[in-house]
């Protein structure tokens, strides 16, 4: 039990802190190592927690995927020299109203955790793992038939934003021998083939 | 204090909430970090949501867990590829250089 909170503090606070750090460092690139910083914190708190399958989703995805995709960005863009900073600029209205903003959803958000009255049969944290099945077999269970209706449209939702992405950033190049399928298939032996009376002493000019 | 329960991560998710709103709004230099901060919000969403599955038992909110890391992964890609088109006709992404809309 107490290890349990211990893992718990140690965790959130380093998730807190990375997350902090996310939208408060310098150079983007250091946001981003935070950004990973925090994916990680947080999945371990997802392991501990029971749910050991979505923290190791958490893990591949995010940190080997998402992360990965925003530094290649990074250093794609050259945008790492741009420091960022929050107080530069001519008009500077945007500071407070944010932060009343965001204070605001803070508050909001704080009162309904503070005033929430648990059910009788919400469980604590010491009758967690009793189950006797792993948490991979039960989502298993339920997200192949139940649920298989959103496991299909996730898939689909991950097809369109893989052909998205690269119709975005696809670019026609000039200049850059490509293949040509149907030229390929098309050819036959009557056009492709030539016979020629080669003169002695002279040589044959080919592909003009 | 000891007793670690559904109050605890649902406080966690509200921060990580909150901190990710704040970036959103303070942040003018870059957009690469705005993206970051949407991350940050669809994060605390999913502690949210598997605390709550986990508290009370029931497998059906890490599904939507599973639901809404598609959704994360597939809008951070999209996100990135308007950035670098973005960046490749107008050679900056300074949030302050994106008015074409008088936003």
């Amino acid at each position: 039990m107490i290890v349990h909170s211990i893992f718990f503090y140690f965790f959130s606070i380093i998730a807190i802190f990375s997350s902090l750090m996310v939208i408060t460092s310098r150079s983007t690139i250091n946001s981003v190592f935070f950004l990973i910083l925090d994916f990680i914190s947080v999945g371990c708190l997802f392991i501990m927690v029971g749910a050991e399958f979505l923290g190791m989703i958490l893990l591949i995805v995010y940190v080997g995927a998402v992360a990965v995709l925003f530094l290649f960005v990074v250093m794609m863009l050259n945008v790492a020299e741009q420091k960022q900073s929050w107080f530069i600029g001519k008009k500077s209205t945007h500071i407070p109203t944010g932060l009343i903003v965001s204070v605001l959803i803070l508050l909001e958000l704080l009162v309904v955790v503070g005033g929430w009255k648990y059910k009788e049969d919400v469980m604590s944290s010491s009758s967690l793992f009793l189950s006797d099945t792993s948490n991979t077999h039960q989502l298993g269970l339920v997200m192949y038939t139940d649920y298989i209706l959103y496991f299909q449209l996730a898939g689909i939702v991950l097809l369109l934003a893989m052909i998205g992405a690269i119709l975005l950033t696809f670019r026609e190049r000039k200049g850059v021998k490509k293949q040509s399928y149907i030229n390929q298939i098309s050819r036959n032996p009557s056009n492709a083939i030539e016979l020629m009376e080669v003169e002695s002493n002279q040589g044959v000019k080919i592909d003009d | 204090m000891i007793e670690i329960g559904l109050g605890h991560y649902l406080s966690l998710g509200a921060i990580i909430f909150f901190l990710g709103v704040i970036g959103i709004f303070l942040n003018r230099k870059n957009v690469i970090v705005i993206l970051m901060s949407i991350e940050l919000i669809l994060l605390a969403v999913n502690i949210n949501l598997i605390s709550f599955s986990i508290f009370s038992g029931d497998i059906v909110g890490q599904i939507f867990t599973m639901l809404i890391l598609t959704v994360a992964a597939a809008e951070a890609a999209i996100g990135l590829a308007i950035i670098v088109v973005y960046y490749r006709n107008r050679g900056s992404i300074r949030v302050e250089d994106i008015h074409g809309m008088k936003g």
